[in-house]
């Protein structure tokens, strides 16, 4: 986000467009640089391997992967991931598998930055689940396409989807 | 006859909650916009409960509360038509275009537009355009492409805000914002539309907060302009983005269905989207992000 503000602000110059570039862009408080937010964070990890249980030295809690096997072949367990450095900051992930499916990711550090940076890191990219269904055999709740019109809407599934809850 | 105890155990890390849900459909915009909200108010009626109990519960969606708020997000709705619509003749996009209106000198809200198309053509390396050439190949500036998106990540925002303990779906004619304050509840199910046979989804997506976007033909005819040669493009069937905005799913499946089949470069390179290509021949293909170098 800084770095696109930068970006922005050194080609604001030619730009008719942009006339009154300060409201959400002021909010990065100048600051031109990349800020390391954590003091006590010292070493970021090389890459982002994904070995379980591996924390770097200076993570929050290292080795604090407990690992509980709930059969032969699952896996289950909290795991915390190694320090990625990004170019925001060092990054972060704890996630916790049952049965060896991921229920839950949180960002144990995420970069510093403005609220909307704080917001799309404490996101988790979801799951999408690929197979060919009758849309009016299933549990959804909005249907995504290419946009439907005013016309089209009335004989539209996600209509009766809408309807099921006025 | 059954027993209490005997019931299966709920997971302990979310046991889902079924709570109240209600829907609100309003035409704006040329398209259907849905309002969904889930939550113990959903369905309170509007002066149902005292005056004085209105006072005790406000903040929390009582008393009707809720579809004041469902109100209020509509009504922003209808005045972002007024301001953008390149329908209306007296809207301020179309005074901008007469030169009647200095950018400068129009609502805020086409300021912060005008600033989003900006950082939008920047993050597509141009793929995304709202200098739009017109009917007469003269371009201008149509943020048509982005206001859609802005507005319904912005009203989603807006009702949850408003609406504490309580999680809120917002759906413009497919283009999908949520937003989940319970954290009982089960999550959204989004399901991507067979843009060759609509009666049928190709995958779903499970999201508590954040934006779904598709941008195809099938519903409006081909309507996406290659903004170097101002063409329709069709070398897609449909591109889906999921993210944890709608604004920047919607400009970036916009982007990557002008892009054509090339798009998948663009997508694997975007952090935390997911995105679900759907090819002419009918395959498709899921790309989550390249993992950090």
């Amino acid at each position: 986000m800084r770095r696109i503000a930068i970006a922005v602000m050194s080609t604001i110059s030619g730009l008719v467009l942009l006339f009154s570039y300060h409201t959400s862009l002021g909010s990065g408080g100048g600051s031109s640089t990349t800020t390391l937010p954590d003091p006590n964070q010292s070493t970021p990890a090389d890459t982002a391997a994904a070995d379980s249980g591996a924390a770097s030295p200076g993570a929050t809690d290292p080795g604090a992967a407990t690992q509980q096997s709930a059969g032969a072949n699952t896996v289950s367990g909290t795991f915390t991931g190694d320090v990625v450095d990004t170019q925001w900051g060092p990054c972060q992930v704890r996630i916790v598998v049952k049965n060896s499916k991921i229920v839950k990711a949180t960002a144990v550090q995420f970069p510093n930055g403005n609220h909307h940076d704080d917001e799309i890191n404490s996101w988790a990219v979801p799951q999408l689940q690929q197979a060919t269904v009758a849309v009016n055999g299933a549990g959804f709740d909005a249907l995504s396409g290419a946009t439907v019109t005013s016309e089209g809407y009335r004989g539209s599934l996600q209509s009766a989807l809408d309807k099921a809850h006025l | 006859m059954t027993d209490p105890a005997a019931l299966p155990e709920l997971a302990p890390d979310r046991p889902p909650v079924d709570q109240p849900r209600r829907s609100w459909v309003e035409q704006v915009m040329g398209m259907p916009v849905s309002l969904h909200v889930r939550g113990p108010h959903a369905r309170e009626q509007t002066d149902q409960a005292e005056p004085a109990d209105r006072a005790e519960r406000a903040g929390d969606g009582a008393g009707g509360e809720v579809e004041q708020a469902v109100r209020r997000v509509i009504a922003d709705l209808h005045r972002t038509d007024e301001i953008f619509s390149t329908y209306k003749d007296g809207s301020q996009i179309n005074r901008i275009r007469r030169g009647e209106l200095a950018l400068a000198a129009s609502d805020p809200w086409v300021l912060e537009v005008a600033e989003l198309c900006e950082l939008a053509r920047e993050r597509t390396d141009g793929w995304f355009d709202a200098r739009l050439p017109g009917s007469d190949g003269v371009r201008f500036f149509n943020p048509t492409g982005l206001v859609k998106g802005w507005a319904i990540a912005r009203g989603c925002e807006r009702l949850s805000a408003e609406l504490p303990g309580h999680d809120v779906l917002v759906n413009a004619g497919g283009d999908i914002a949520v937003r989940c304050r319970r954290t009982d509840t089960p999550d959204w199910q989004l399901g991507i539309e067979n843009p060759a046979e609509r009666s049928q989804v190709l995958a779903t997506v499970p999201l508590r907060t954040g934006g779904m976007a598709t941008s195809g033909t099938a519903a409006r005819g081909a309507h996406i302009l290659d903004p170097a040669t101002g063409l329709p493009v069709t070398g897609l069937l449909s591109v889906t983005v999921i993210g944890p905005d709608l604004l920047w799913a919607d400009v970036h499946a916009t982007a990557a269905f002008a892009m054509g089949p090339d798009c998948v470069d663009h997508l694997a390179a975007l952090a935390d989207h997911l995105s679900f290509v759907v090819f002419l021949d009918g395959s498709t293909r899921t790309i989550t992000p390249r993992t950090p170098s």
